[in-house]
């Protein structure tokens, strides 16, 4: 993550040089794919059919994203105006993470310029169906959402009252699209009951992935907002990096009451001490990602600086990742037969994909006016 | 009426006549493999080979037993792939085959992804692939002819026909010779049944099939996406309302500021 500490006095700074190499090396192995097959760049295989860039690319992609929505809805639907400032750089980071997902289908799928068949002949009943559908639309209204940054810049007033007329309807359509195949992604697993470890298999998937992407969407925002401020010298806001450490635990707390009595309910729950070496992946994952930042955050040592709320929120970040990679990669049984270890080039293409999306961030923030559109009446409620 | 096929492992020679036939009627390639110890070959299912015989030798109750299984798409009653599959490329056939429509499928593999026979497989060495599996040779049954391994087999192994019937025989020849078969028929209850069924003369598990529940894979996905359109709306319901109240509360905090400093609050 250190790519990112730009330094503007330079010509062409160090960081934006690593991440255009990222990108250009992303890119040849995507070359290849084109003329060799899918097989000559990854280590997929009939055994392990979805592999690093589902659950990296998709899985975590998606969920990291939700900071998107979480933001958005607590700014403009529940009105808390003391966020408005990260709400911006939120929704930003959502459509770089959704277009994110997208190209990293073109690479990923077989013949991705037919993905519009999903329109023409749609199977209605498949989760993977709703996901492509809710993305698609998604991004076109983050896109939407994040459309008045650039009309401001310009200055073109038509289609700026034309969006901020439908800005409210569009946030609540984000938040009820994002509800849904965030979820969906969790409905996608249930289809596969005998291979998905009953530590993480359980009918309730679906509220499962919903509860913690909303956990990990502040947390998101949190970790990306102090990069970026760090990398291009802003001052973070504390109250907000406050606010939203105090509100992560309760989410948290949630998040790991259901999966612990859903395994009680289940009758599995000595299978996390005894289904060794699942156990240890669900032991780290529930550490990371839930308990330790439920005390943390709940210390005020640790609420003082920004810093220390940065690293309590990165564990949030990193506890999802390792779920995510659990439930669709290291607790989601292969055929026999079969190993996997992705390839240096599937590496490659997802670190491309990521340069990509912070190049994009730092320009945003270099060219549009990312922060200094709050509006007049900001002081109302959050001045208390 | 539903189309099934019994395979009978005991009067399997291990010709692998089926595994011709089948790549010469769907024009399937043959495949460069390396010797692997056995004269199983290939040794896995790919999108090139779309059936196969397996070969296991293993001890069952004491004695030696060298025994051959069919391995092909199950044609599930109620197939994952099917409820999977995003555009309708896989399609469960009234009559009784899973079949694959090429100018659907746009390569997402979620069927590979959920089939809990582990069946579809998919093209990796080219630029344009597909997925391939068994598709019961629906295109030979809507003719009125018996899939392609089925006309080749020579030892009576594999029986097509109507699956009740086929049922009834299974259970027929399981009672007439106890010691030559295990009491069971797979595919007859696995994940809600299947179009093809397996007799063998030891346990499925020891020639390597999974051992699968009776409740079909689909049921816990039919449930949650039944909660879609009421979540969907409920959720735009509640966004709206609460929008409604902040704003509510916005407004009169707005007007009654300069009164009482509470309003602002509560």
């Amino acid at each position: 993550m250190n790519d990112l500490q730009v330094q503007s006095k330079r010509k062409f700074p160090k960081g934006l040089a690593i991440l255009s190499a990222l990108v250009i090396l992303g890119l040849i192995p995507i070359v290849i794919r084109y003329i060799y097959g899918l097989g000559a760049i990854s280590n997929l295989s009939d055994g392990r059919p979805w592999g690093l860039w589902i659950s990296f690319d998709l899985y975590c992609g998606v969920a990291l994203a939700a900071g998107g929505f979480t933001l958005a809805g607590v700014v403009y639907v529940f009105r808390l105006e003391k966020y408005h400032s990260v709400a911006r750089p939120a929704v930003l980071t959502a459509f770089l993470g959704y277009t994110l997902v997208i190209l990293a289908l073109l690479v990923d799928l077989g013949q991705p310029w037919f993905i519009w068949h999903i329109m023409i002949t749609p199977n209605i009943h498949s989760p993977l169906f709703e996901v492509g559908v809710c993305v698609l639309t998604y991004t076109i209204v983050l896109a939407l959402e994040f459309s008045p940054a650039v009309f401001e810049k310009f200055n073109w007033h038509l289609p700026l009252r034309v969006i901020r007329s439908i800005q409210i309807p569009l946030v609540i359509a984000g938040v009820c699209l994002s509800t849904l195949h965030q979820s969906s992604l969790g409905s996608m697993l249930l289809m596969a009951p005998t291979y998905l470890h009953p530590l993480w298999y359980t009918p309730i998937l679906p509220i499962m992935f919903l509860n913690s992407a909303i956990a990990v969407g502040p947390a998101m925002v949190m970790f990306e907002s102090t990069l970026t401020g760090k990398a291009l010298g802003h001052k973070q806001n504390h109250e907000i990096m406050e606010g939203l450490g105090k509100a992560i635990p309760w989410i948290l707390g949630i998040y790991l009451a259901l999966k612990l009595v859903d395994l009680l309910v289940a009758g599995e729950i000595g299978l996390i001490f005894t289904a060794y070496p699942y156990n240890i992946n669900w032991w780290i994952e529930i550490m990371v990602g839930i308990v330790a930042p439920m005390i943390l955050f709940n210390l005020k040592s640790i609420r003082k600086t920004d810093t220390r709320l940065f690293w309590v929120a990165t564990l949030v970040v990193l506890g999802l990742v390792i779920n995510r990679f659990n439930v669709s990669m290291f607790a989601l049984a292969m055929r026999p037969g079969y190993t996997y270890v992705p390839t240096w080039m599937e590496f490659a293409i997802s670190a491309g994909l990521v340069a990509d999306s912070m190049l994009v961030i730092w320009l945003a923030y270099k060219l549009l006016p990312m922060m200094q559109h709050e509006p007049a009446h900001v002081a109302a409620p959050g001045a208390r | 009426m539903s189309f099934g096929v019994l395979y009978d492992s005991t009067k399997c020679i291990g010709c692998r006549g089926c595994q011709v036939a089948c790549k010469q009627w769907n024009q399937r390639k043959g495949e460069q493999t390396t010797n692997t110890g056995s004269i199983e070959n290939p040794p896995l299912l790919t999108s090139k080979t779309v059936t196969k015989i397996r070969f296991t030798e293993t001890d069952y109750n004491g004695k030696f037993h060298f025994v051959f299984t069919k391995l092909q798409c199950m044609h599930c009653e109620h197939p994952a792939c099917a409820e999977a599959c995003p555009v309708s490329a896989l399609q469960k056939r009234p009559d009784g085959p899973v079949t694959y429509d090429d100018s659907r499928c746009f390569g997402c593999r979620y069927c590979m992804t959920v089939c809990p026979f582990g069946i579809p497989t998919f093209d990796w060495d080219t630029p344009i692939p597909w997925i391939r599996k068994c598709t019961f040779c629906a295109d030979r049954v809507t003719s009125g002819l018996k899939p392609a391994c089925v006309t080749t087999c020579p030892s009576g192994a594999l029986k097509f026909g109507d699956r009740e019937e086929l049922l009834v025989e299974a259970k027929a020849r399981i009672a007439a010779e106890p010691g030559r078969y295990v009491n069971h028929i797979y595919g007859e209850k696995e994940v809600g049944g299947t179009s093809w069924l397996l007799l063998s003369p030891i346990p499925f598990d020891k020639v390597g099939l999974p051992t699968l529940p009776e409740e079909p894979v689909v049921v816990n996905v039919e449930r949650a996406m039944s909660f879609v359109p009421p979540v969907l709306v409920g959720v735009a319901a509640i966004m709206t309302g609460v929008y409604w109240l902040a704003k509510r509360r916005e407004t009169n905090g707005k007007k009654t500021a300069g009164k009482k400093e509470g309003a602002v609050k509560k």
